[in-house]
């Protein structure tokens, strides 16, 4: 098993990924917990597997291109509810003044009732998971830690091993929301380097509608690190339209895997778009578990300076009949770089498939790179499965008839820009999502009348 | 004063000589047409006059409206009031034609000191051009060219400039691959166009257009050089003779006008 040593400075010994589990989690072995016992168990079982397989290493093949050493040489600390104050100005920042809906806000993991709504609309639970637990909801039970793989996936089972608490979001059968629902992960890490570890949890029941919006931030500067995951269990012929909009810090590391687990006629929409972040890293993996499923997976990113984002995708089809759309897109300037993996499962049984798998990458510097790399494995022999990766520069002859009708070389760029960008930014349906993007990809160019 | 001025322009691209010192006056108010078989140069000529960076200028000098033209960033000489009209019009997928149009308009205003237009000031205006070119309304709310026909390109081409307003526009084959209707409707959006202020630089491969836009000066290319000037009597000349004359050499068969 490899796996990455820390060298103590001080003491110049190496040490085993148990150190990382009493830094990072506050545990050696994860027994220590308030929780019900399934917690505590479950708890042991991923800190025993962290402290067996440690952190990845780009001998690793999924992760090749990402080097996570970064990660274990920064002397990270659990942060503590002390540390995770914020008030009501300081998290303005962070939210959209013009967001309708209701907000579940985390700081530094630690749950902020006070800058939170008191409370939800109906047909659905918005709680901490340990309010949960402590109601003994059988439904955590039954799905917490049950998607998301601790025992292959060494940040999974570090954030296990951490689990104390997060976002535990349940919408009722039959049950159709209008306005989005936000659950907002905010990290300060004034103190010095801190690490938390965000855990949501979200049951779709049959039939219902709703929008959900996962935000990560945190201010300028800051360095800490944020090991997210998030699990998605969503009912017969419900409908899911997901946001996830990371703009941590440009000096932070975010590592997350959201695991979506799809039942008959489920339709489920996730949009992934990442802004900040040092070294960014998403595991999107969604499980076609019925008959009929539509499942969406789109992303954008844009990198700067030396901005590294790592995108990887699985698509799992294991029943007929279902359909799954996939664009990812990365604009790329500076010295940043991206990595996309799509992988495409199409079972035995999973005949009537039709998947459709795109990644677009511009770059904007000769100094940007990407790696690309779609993977299908299709057992089924009645299917439809394409995927397509293009890798460009903005259009040069574009670029000159927009200056030849008086638009200025760098709007002329960041007009392209947009465009390159426009399919995907036009399928997101909350306006202040929208918005948000729009102004970030036309930033200082004179066109943002442009978008409106 | 001349609006354009063009003086023994040398031009070449990839290492070959396109431009072999061509002079050329333009006056506020006229029309010229500048004709020529396929690869004379006319479109390197209409690029080097916008900007076009493919092209190297290795000799001559151009002036328009007082201003050193070769000096300039294809945005400038846009804001300076040259238009060029492409031969082959750029589809842009996921740009709006009406939001390109208006970034395009203000960015030209803001350079001469104006306000930027209004949405409902800048929605009329296109209404009104919009009318004379009979272009569809649907084409302004799809991307810039893209899937339009040839026809619609061209009109559209000569819709921009309608909006834009300029003082020297390069119409360059616009009147190629357009039926007859295609081709009376592009030409009524030039007359419309026509102005004692502005001046029109027709280039064309065909005499057809010229029925319909009267040209003051009919200018002939031939291998990178003006061979050849008159009045719009040469332009019918060079139709009943073809181009076949220039690749003899001898220049003496057309009658001079
Ligand atoms: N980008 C380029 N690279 C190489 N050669 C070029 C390029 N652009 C033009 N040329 C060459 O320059 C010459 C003149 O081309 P130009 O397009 O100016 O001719 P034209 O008179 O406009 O012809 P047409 O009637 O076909 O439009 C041709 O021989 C052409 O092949
Ligand atoms: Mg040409």
């Amino acid at each position: 098993m490899e796996f990455l040593l820390k060298t103590d400075m001080n003491s110049e010994k190496l040490t085993a990924p148990n150190s990382y589990l009493r830094d990072f989690t506050g545990t050696d072995t994860g027994s220590d917990n308030p929780g019900p016992s399934w917690l505590s168990a479950l708890r042991q079982n991923a800190a025993a597997r962290f402290a067996e397989v440690g952190f990845p290493t780009r001998r690793d093949e999924e992760w090749r291109f990402t080097n996570v050493s970064p990660i274990a040489e920064t002397p990270f600390t659990l942060a503590t509810k002390a540390q995770s104050e914020l008030s009501a100005e300081g998290l303005s920042r962070f939210t959209y003044q013009d967001l309708a809906g209701t907000q579940m806000v985390f700081v530094n993991g630690h749950f902020a009732s006070d800058l939170s709504s008191a409370t939800f609309p109906d047909g659905v639970s918005v709680k901490t998971l340990a309010a949960a637990m402590a109601d003994n909801s059988p439904l955590v039970e039954k799905h917490l830690g049950k998607s998301a793989k601790f025992d292959t996936e060494s940040f999974v089972a570090l954030n296990t091993a951490a689990l104390e608490d997060g976002a535990f979001v349940h919408v009722a059968a039959g049950a159709i929301l209008t306005a989005p629902i936000h659950l907002l992960y905010i990290s300060t890490a004034e103190a010095g380097p801190t690490v938390s570890h965000p855990r949501t949890l979200i049951i779709i029941e049959e039939n219902s509608e709703v929008t959900l919006i996962e935000s990560y931030a945190g201010a300028s500067g800051q360095v800490y690190f944020t090991n997210a995951v998030t699990e998605v269990v969503v009912g017969e012929n419900a409908v899911v339209d997901h946001y996830k909009v990371q703009r941590e810090s440009e000096k932070a590391f975010h590592i997350a895997t959201m695991q979506v687990s799809l039942t008959r006629s489920g339709n489920f929409s996730s949009h992934s778009i990442g802004l900040g972040g040092l070294l960014v890293r998403n595991d999107m993996n969604a499980y076609l578990g019925g008959e009929g499923i539509e499942c969406t997976l789109n992303g954008v990113y844009l990198g700067k300076d030396k901005q590294v984002f790592d995108n990887h995708t699985s698509i799992d089809h294991a029943m007929p009949h279902c359909n799954s759309h996939e664009i990812y897109k990365g604009i790329l300037n500076d010295y940043s770089r991206g990595v996309f993996n799509g992988k495409i499962f199409v079972r035995e049984d999973a005949q009537k498939t039709d998947a459709k798998q795109t990644n677009q990458t511009l770059l904007l510097s000769p100094n940007a790179q990407i790696d690309t790399k779609p993977q299908l494995e299709i057992f089924a022999d009645d299917v439809k499965c394409t995927h397509g990766a293009t890798i460009g520069q903005l259009n040069a002859e574009a670029l000159f008839y927009l200056r030849a009708r008086g638009i200025k070389k760098d709007d002329a760029r960041a007009l392209l820009t947009y465009a390159f960008a426009s399919d995907i930014v036009r399928r997101i349906k909350v306006d202040a999502i929208r918005s948000q993007l729009d102004r970030v990809l036309l930033a200082e160019s004179a066109l943002e009348g442009i978008a409106e | 004063m001349p609006l354009l001025e063009i003086t023994d322009l040398h031009a070449r691209v990839a290492e070959k000589e396109i431009l072999k010192g061509i002079s050329l006056t333009v006056n506020p108010g006229e029309v010229h047409a500048i004709m020529g078989p396929n690869g004379s140069g006319k479109s390197t000529l209409a690029g080097v006059l916008s900007g076009r960076d493919a092209y190297e200028v290795t000799g001559g000098e151009v002036t328009f409206d007082g201003h050193d033209l070769l000096e300039l960033e294809p945005e400038e000489r846009a804001q300076l009031g040259v238009f060029l009209a492409f031969q082959y019009p750029v589809e842009i997928p996921g740009v709006n034609n009406t939001y390109f149009l208006r970034a395009a308009l203000n960015s030209i205003r803001k350079y001469r000191g104006e306000e930027e237009m209004s949405a409902p000031a800048f929605l009329k205006l296109v209404r009104e051009k919009m009318n004379v070119l009979h272009i569809d309304q649907s084409l302004l709310n799809r991307p810039v060219n893209e899937g339009f026909s040839g026809g619609e390109k061209k009109r559209n081409e000569i819709f921009q400039m309608a909006v834009l307003d300029p003082k020297l526009a390069i119409l360059d084959e616009t009147d190629s691959g357009l039926d007859i209707d295609a081709l009376k409707t592009v030409a009524e959006g030039v007359n419309a166009l026509r102005s004692p202020e502005r001046a029109i630089i027709v280039v064309t491969h065909y005499q057809r257009l010229l029925n319909y836009i009267v040209p003051d000066f009919v200018h002939v290319l031939s291998a990178g050089r003006i061979v050849k000037s008159g009045g719009k009597e040469l332009a019918l000349e060079l139709e009943a003779q073809g181009y076949g004359w220039l690749e003899s050499g001898s220049t003496s068969e057309l009658v001079a006008a």
